[in-house]
């Protein structure tokens, strides 16, 4: 059976468990001094970014190359990637070099699916244009379960433009999965029409959640929306839905600030925010390695894949 | 010619009958007819109809003949049952003068499967700013009637009046593809529910409606005829309906997979699926029915737009948009319309070929089947099942999203003026 | 929380197979603790008192064992002994046999393992492949003076030059039997159970 990680629907509760376990486990390797363990030694992973992103693709990287598996960097940026043959001969390449495991990062929503019908290995969707990024979701959560422990019933807050994000549909999906409640907060031009659908809350002001929340998510916020009318001026986003100190103080105690990174600093969230003790943003980007580790392995490390969706075609 | 005498027909669904052919019209229309030195065609059991009119179909040529073909497009409209097509202004080059419209008209001429209407651009290269030569077009040996700049929406509202205004000198109509353009930048998926949870750009319901309420407005207002390609949203059917309330001109058709299919299939991010106007909702879908069985849209037209492979094995949002449904329609217009008891085989025939005759103003086509009709006649037996297998599509192209359904019916044989060009369900 | 379905172990023990479909207890819980006890004798025999001894447990029952040889020790000789935890998981020859199985716990001493005396312990000794793969895992964690084996029952039928330092019990068997620890700890009571092996 071929499975793969392309939503963060793809995991049940138990799966979404069981990688968050495996992370916890693993995270240990990096405190080593031989960070590395054999298990995918013969594996190939290959990562296959049509899109720039160094930090995303270091972390996969690292987390293959910890396991020990062979790692085959393939940079489609630059090549001729607008046609869409090049997809579909990129996996028919793939395939010829015998890929485990495919990890891919593209411009398109839904690339990750139709790579799946080309290819015999498991495909890890490191992000498809506004779509998902569901290993940054496990991420998300395997920090916030290492800050407050359990997160059923925990309170997160998404802040920023939801309907570009693809780390807000996976970590709403993911963190309903795990019986979080998801409250998301933005503009209302920056939520999708149908997001009444999504299983989670919707509000238009901040200042009014912060005070409940156990989790504020800030994300990246575009410049080149303002261009499209989203919102005004990059000021008036900024003074209406970013996190600056008077807005921290007004988190509980306990509250942890995250943000998936790269930041605006200034614009979504204030430096003294993001330098603070309550951020988690350095953590995320080592929780990252771990959580991808664990994917890699239940998907590649069997006989079969122990995580995952099957994709018809 | 051979004279072809079809027995045991049912003639519109009705009872059996038979039907003698000689010299390209139907002779007699009887019980126990006899004729020496007729063809015999056993039609027990089959449904007769009379051949289907497309008012929207891409035959691809000129320009892209590695997916289409006059001759290639008109075999796939044979077989599928129709006797004439209206061949899309949006080839390359334009169909916006009278050269290209009567070279297309040629074509199908030469083809010979079925009659094949040139729709004419309504502005030059489809560019929306200048109006094209309509009435060279309609003077021409194609006789334009039907003018669209399809694919692209005629968005400018001074544009627009001009040409509904223009035709009426000839007795044409704009067929408007109704989709204003700012609403719809980088659209792929109907805005709601799929568009939210798959991350493509939403491609809202108000872009078609808002084009078609202000058409409606400006047809009414010149006193002019409105045609409105592939409606597939319920509130484009609310705007239709108030219009032919208030004496408006306004004729509308649907397409089979917006009949059919909902904005669900996209889940895959297959771009089989991706097609303009995009699929809808379920709710949609059963508005469509309900209007196309009430009159609200006048007719069912395939907008057959066919592409090569490469050009749908591709991520959604680079693939092109469009699928091939001239083999399909009779079948799908079965299990969406006549399996659900919404229209009869009367209705069948009044939506999918009476009606879009009457609308491309098609005199030799679209007739009742009775005595003295020109003979073009479909032979249908709504019986079998089948799964759609794209790889025995006649159509050069194999975009069809209805692959691996089922579905019901096959056109046993199709008769353009007398001439059988598919018998036996195989092409002639 | 463990996805039950990747649970390797069958908590029934032995299966049922044709002949006596019942496993019978050959060893029950005092001769366990008389085999632990003599155990921790010998240890503190070979190692001259136990100094520089470090307990490792391989997951999960050898974790039990691990833990009850240390307070044998310390009831012996009066001084506790570090020990802790090894998942051999990662470093499996069997890995790709099945399907990616959930991780145990690996918990050193808070003085790691580096010149000490490691003494893994494991309930079962058959193929020594789990003892291999402890090896190496050890070998990725730090660099003991030594390493010796201590475990409850060897089975036999070793497919790997491996042999134990420590024996609770040596149990003749035979390729259709299986051999079954149970733990209080893990399974509620303690015995060693001798079955037939169920159909695969």
């Amino acid at each position: 059976m071929k499975r793969h990680l392309i939503s963060a629907a793809d995991l049940s509760r138990d799966d979404a468990l069981l990688v968050l376990d495996t992370a916890e486990e693993l995270a240990q390797i990096a405190g080593r001094s031989i960070k590395k363990l054999p298990t995918l030694r013969g594996r190939t992973v290959v990562n296959l970014f049509f899109e720039d992103s160094t930090r995303t693709r270091i972390s996969f990287e690292a987390a293959a190359k910890r396991l020990s598996a062979d790692v085959i960097n393939f940079s489609a940026k630059g090549s001729s990637v607008s046609k869409g043959e090049s997809l579909k001969d990129t996996a028919l390449t793939l395939e010829a070099m015998g890929a485990d495991g495919v990890v891919i990062r593209h411009g398109a929503s839904g690339a990750p699916y139709r790579l799946a019908n080309w290819v015999r290995g498991s495909v890890v969707n490191a992000g498809d244009g506004t779509h998902e990024h569901p290993t940054q979701a496990l991420l998300d959560a395997f920090t916030m379960r290492r800050r407050l422990g359990d997160l059923e019933g925990r309170k997160i807050t998404i802040v920023g433009d939801v309907l570009h994000s693809r780390v807000a549909r996976s970590n709403v999906l993911l963190l309903d999965t795990l019986g979080a409640d998801v409250t998301l907060v933005a503009p209302p031009t920056l939520f999708p029409v149908a997001v009444d659908t999504w299983p989670c809350q919707v509000s238009y002001d901040l200042d009014a959640v912060l005070p409940k929340s156990d989790v504020v998510m800030m994300l990246r916020v575009q410049q080149e929306r303002m261009n499209a009318a989203y919102f005004p001026t990059v000021r008036e986003y900024s003074r209406r839905y970013g996190l600056d100190a008077a807005r921290m103080a007004a988190l509980p105690e306990h509250a942890i600030v995250m943000h998936p990174g790269p930041m605006n600093r200034g614009v979504e969230i204030a430096a003294e925010v993001a330098d603070s003790a309550r951020s988690t943003i350095v953590e995320q980007v080592a929780n990252g390695v771990s959580a991808r580790m664990a994917v890699l392995y239940l998907l590649l490390g069997g006989s079969e894949p122990a995580i995952g969706t099957e994709v018809s075609q | 010619m051979t004279d072809h005498l079809i027995k045991g027909a049912r003639v519109l669904g009705g009872d059996p009958a038979d039907l003698l052919v000689r010299d390209g019209r139907i002779a007699e229309v009887g019980t126990g007819l006899d004729a020496a030195g007729a063809r015999v065609v056993d039609a027990a059991g089959l449904v007769a109809l009379p051949g289907l009119v497309d008012l929207h179909t891409h035959l691809r040529e000129p320009g892209r003949e590695d997916a289409e073909t006059v001759e290639s497009g008109t075999r796939a409209a044979a077989k599928g049952g129709y006797t004439a097509v209206h061949a899309m202004a949006n080839t390359d080059p334009v169909a916006d003068t009278a050269g290209v419209v009567e070279q297309v008209w040629r074509l199908g001429r030469e083809a010979g499967y079925c009659d094949v209407h040139p729709v004419g651009a309504v502005t030059r290269g489809i560019a929306g700013e200048q109006l094209a030569e309509l009435g060279a077009m309609a003077d021409s040996a194609a006789r334009v009637r039907v003018f669209s700049d399809d694919g692209h929406c005629v968005s400018d509202a001074v544009i627009m009046r001009r040409a509904l205004e223009y035709v009426k000198a000839f007795d044409g109509v704009v067929a408007q593809h109704a989709q204003e353009p700012r609403l719809t930048e980088g659209a792929q998926l109907n805005e709601g529910e799929m568009s939210a949870a798959l991350g493509l750009r939403g491609w809202p319901a108000v872009a078609e409606e808002a084009i078609i309420a202000r058409d409606v407005l400006l047809a009414q207002h010149v006193g002019s005829r409105l045609h409105v390609c592939h409606v597939s949203t319920a509130g484009s059917i609310d705007i239709i309906r108030w219009a032919k309330s208030k004496g408006c001109q306004v004729t509308a058709e649907v397409t089979p997979h917006h009949l059919l299919l909902t904005d669900a299939a996209a889940r895959t991010y297959d771009p089989i699926y991706k097609v303009n106007p995009p699929l809808r909702t379920a709710d949609d879908v059963t508005a469509l029915r309900h209007a196309l069985a009430d009159g609200t849209i006048d007719c069912v037209a395939t907008d057959h737009a066919p592409h090569p492979v490469e050009a749908k094995e591709t991520e959604w949002a680079v693939a092109a948009m469009g699928m091939i449904g001239l083999e399909t329609a009779l079948s799908v217009v079965q299990e969406a319309m006549v399996e659900t008891d919404l229209l009869d085989w009367a209705g069948v025939a009044d939506r999918m070929s009476f009606a879009p005759a009457r609308i491309g103003r098609l005199s030799g086509q679209g007739r009742p089947l009775e005595a003295g009709s020109p003979a073009n006649i479909t032979l249908y037996d709504p019986a079998p099942r089948r799964r759609v297998d794209p790889t025995s599509m006649t159509s050069k192209s194999r975009n069809t999203p209805f692959a691996g359904l089922d579905l019901p019916g096959r056109v046993v044989a199709t008769f353009l003026r007398g001439e059988p060009t598919v018998l036996e369900g195989k092409l002639q | 929380m463990v996805n039950a379905a990747l649970r390797p172990e069958d908590p029934a023990g032995a299966g049922v197979a044709d002949g006596d479909p019942r496993p019978k207890a050959v060893l029950e819980g005092p001769d366990i603790r008389r085999a632990l006890t003599r155990i921790a004798h010998e240890i503190l025999e070979r190692t001259k008192g136990g100094r520089d001894v470090v307990l490792l447990g391989i997951q999960t029952r050898g974790v039990t064992l691990a833990e009850r040889l240390a307070g044998a020790l310390r009831e012996v000789e009066g001084h506790p002994v570090p020990w802790g935890s090894l998942d051999v998981t990662m470093y499996r020859d069997d890995l790709r046999m099945k399907p990616a199985r959930a991780l145990g716990r690996t918990e050193l001493p808070a003085d790691g393992v580096d010149g000490r005396v490691v003494v893994l312990v494991d309930d079962v000794l058959f193929s020594g492949r789990t003892v291999r793969a402890a090896l190496d895992a050890l070998n990725d964690l730090g660099r003991p003076r030594a390493v010796q084996l201590a475990v409850l029952v060897d089975r036999g039928h070793r497919e790997l030059p491996i042999r134990a330092d420590y024996v609770g019990k040596n149990l003749p068997t035979s390729m259709r039997e299986t051999v079954k620890v149970l733990l209080a700890e893990n399974d509620g009571r303690d015995a060693v159970l001798l079955g037939p092996k169920g159909e695969k």
